[in-house]
């Protein structure tokens, strides 16, 4: 008897729908993922949706309001598997950079009637208010790393996703370094691979999508950059971009502010 | 007093978060809501002290689908600050790159978002069980619009390689060259969708609106232009403050626009059509003129049809330009700050979007204000919902509930960027 197909469900907080845009962007494979599992919420999509528990939940966007976080502990329960996707939602995303500032001057530079809006202080990634199981970096996530998650979980195996940095990709793609032959200030010696290293390719310094690699070492790259002719205000903003809150990222930008 | 009231808690097949809320009592339409729950994010509040080489980056993450709208706008915005005019195979790759943008986001919208509508099908995966040829088609169709992002722009959703003053690096010809095969199968693809949409059944409802985008002498616009409208507005893209103002409204974390003094406009793919028909390129004006489509067009359910013709424009216009690329002998002009205000717009898929920005000495950003299409348009789409569902009022309630959410689709929302966003239940 063949087994049942896992019911998928697309959640989206504080984001700008990239990363769910990832998977109707895999033209290619979409039909063959759809025809895999069964797509039973996912607004964005569908109109269609059939009633939790769902086998797995993809999560994107960060928690910023209080309804939000009742929204994320409701979907917790309703979600075997939680699988964050993107920096909003393993990060906190760019809007965290609102974690340093007061939001209630935020709001009145924006809205002319703040009382109007309903925020919280910080924008934190999902983890820090639910467990998750599995965490998809990227700003936005790399579709193919997408198809190997949902394939690792229907065939029940560990998914094959690195975590060095994207220096190792540069070399793979042959790629000169942009930092030794250029001097361009990049990220990527701190950066998780996973977006296949194209800003070297492109003439620019990586800006750190995928967060920071596991053991990563700021400090010496900071150093680094300053060497180079960085000012510490430069520095500063540099570690604090689109996975700003992630903790080695956060730390380091933290220093280069004082 | 008998009310009855169409709720609808989540908007399906839209980008962001938004629902639609209507109060219908005594046979009269009484209350019109378009709530955005959204979350704001405030990127005009965080953008303050970041770097003007930033602000391509950072305001493409106000959008997955449309990223490119921002980085071209917030570009327009800085060249202007600081005196710039990008010419020759720059500006040529600029509007190449946003020929993808819009190949993937209109394919997108008609295929998947809208057209399961116009079938009666909930979702595109249950349109492709039935037509999977069509659905296939769509997705090949939406491929070669992210190829062209991903090969001029680095990657299909927040693209790399546009800065201030051009590219980070230009491609060559061979490299743009390889594009060109699905390029012109995807033009004529999307002739034949342009006449398949046409044939969708449309309510008979028809507006009169306030159409505003940008408009150039010599070509459909995409970056460059004055912002003119329907009602006979004509000003350079610098005096847009002085015409179209921001409300905040209770129930929306999205800001509204109006055209001071006058009221609700309508931007987007129709305000184009209407505005610039002749500057379309020779299929997509053939092809409109044989399925009847010239402007004024005025019913907003045929939006769809005018999203395939901007396709095969978009297709053309990817096809003309590589067909006569040469690479430029630098990927970017050389940028000397200058502090001040540096207006900026271009038109996103979706429509008008205005970027401003103010620059001090050190090229750093004292403050933004970044209006999106959509809200501008959603004075106009709470005025569809209310004018449409007033002259349908005997329809059951499923029906009316779908007619509804469908009429905010036409505006193919991008919520997300509004916000910097359908449970029908019944009173008695």
């Amino acid at each position: 008897m063949p087994a049942k197909k896992p019911r998928v469900a697309v959640y989206k907080f504080a984001s700008c729908d990239g990363c769910q845009l990832s998977l109707l962007d895999c033209e290619e494979e979409l039909l063959a993922v759809a025809g895999a599992v069964e797509i039973a919420n996912f607004p964005e999509a569908s109109r269609r949706v059939l009633k939790g528990p769902y086998d797995i939940g993809f999560v994107e966007g960060s928690i910023t309001t209080p309804h939000d976080v009742e929204r994320i502990r409701l979907i917790r329960k309703e979600c075997r598997v939680l699988i964050t996707i993107g920096a909003c939602a393993t990060a906190g995303g760019i809007q965290a950079l609102r974690n340093w500032k007061d939001v209630r001057e935020f709001t009145r530079l924006v809205y002319a009637s703040p009382e109007y809006i309903s925020t919280l202080d910080r924008s934190m990634p999902i983890g820090s208010y639910v467990h998750v199981d599995f965490e998809l970096r990227g700003c936005p996530i790399n579709k193919q790393q997408l198809l190997e998650v949902v394939n690792a979980l229907l065939n029940k195996r560990k998914p094959n996703i690195p975590t060095h940095s994207v220096c190792i990709e540069c070399k793979l793609r042959g790629t000169v370094c942009v930092m030794v032959s250029k001097q361009i200030p990049c990220l990527g010696p701190v950066t998780q691979v996973g977006c296949g290293a194209i800003c070297p390719a492109y003439n620019r310094g990586c800006y750190g999508c995928f967060g920071p690699m596991e053991n990563a070492n700021p400090p010496s790259l900071a150093s680094h950059m300053h060497d180079l002719g960085m000012a510490r205000d430069e520095i500063m903003r540099a570690f604090r971009g689109f996975n700003a809150y992630a903790e080695a990222f956060r730390k380091e930008s933290d220093v280069y502010e004082k | 007093m008998k009310s009855r009231v169409i709720n609808v808690e989540t908007l399906a097949r839209v980008e962001g978060e938004g629902g639609i809320h209507v109060k219908i009592t005594d046979g009269a339409v009484s209350e019109v809501k378009v709530r955005i729950y959204e979350p704001p994010r405030f990127f005009e509040g965080f953008l303050r002290g970041r770097d003007y080489w930033e602000a391509p980056d950072i305001t493409a993450r106000i959008c997955g689908i449309c990223p490119v709208a921002y980085q071209m706008s917030s570009i327009n915005a800085m060249e202007d600050a600081f005196g710039m005019k990008v010419e020759g195979g720059l500006r040529e790759l600029r509007r190449l790159l946003y020929c993808g943008e819009w190949i993937e986001s209109h394919v997108l919208h008609v295929f998947m978002l809208h057209a399961p509508d116009f079938l009666g099908f909930e979702d595109v995966l249950l349109l492709a069980k039935e037509k999977p040829d069509v659905v296939n088609m769509a997705l090949r169709m939406k491929k070669a619009g992210n190829d062209i992002v991903a090969l001029l722009g680095g990657r299909e959703v927040h693209p790399i390689n546009a800065r201030v003053g051009g590219f980070y690096k230009v491609p060559t010809r061979d490299e743009l060259m390889t594009l060109m095969g699905n390029l012109q199968w995807g033009r004529d693809r999307a002739a034949e969708a342009a006449r398949l949409v046409s044939t969708f059944p449309f309510p008979d409802f028809e507006q009169e609106y306030d159409f505003v985008s940008l408009s150039h002498p010599d070509e459909y616009p995409f970056n460059e232009g004055r912002i003119v409208s329907s009602s006979g507005l004509d000003i350079p893209v610098r005096e847009y403050e002085f015409f179209f103002e921001e409300r905040h409204i209770p129930h929306s974390n999205a800001l509204h626009s109006v055209r001071k003094g006058v009221g609700p406009y309508h931007v987007g793919p129709m305000a184009r059509f209407n505005l610039n028909f002749e500057k379309l390129s020779p299929l997509a004006l053939k092809t409109a003129k044989e399925i009847n489509l010239t402007p004024p067009v005025k019913n907003p359910f045929k939006s769809i049809i005018v999203r395939a013709i901007e396709t095969i424009f978009a297709y053309e216009e990817a096809i003309r330009i590589i067909e006569s690329y040469q690479m430029p002998e630098r990927a970017s002009l050389d940028v000397h700050i200058e502090p001040g205000l540096g207006f900026g717009a271009s038109e996103a898929p979706r429509g008008l979007l205005y970027h401003r920005y103010r620059i001090n000495d050190d090229g750093h950003i004292l403050d933004a204000k970044i209006v999106p299409p959509t809200a501008q348009n959603l004075p106009t789409i709470e005025s569809d919902l209310r004018n449409f569902i007033a002259a349908n009022l005997e329809m059951d309630r499923e029906k009316l509930t779908w007619a509804s959410e469908q009429a905010v689709r036409n505006y193919d929302p991008c919520i997300s960027c509004a916000t910097h966003f359908l449970t029908l239940t019944f009173e008695q």
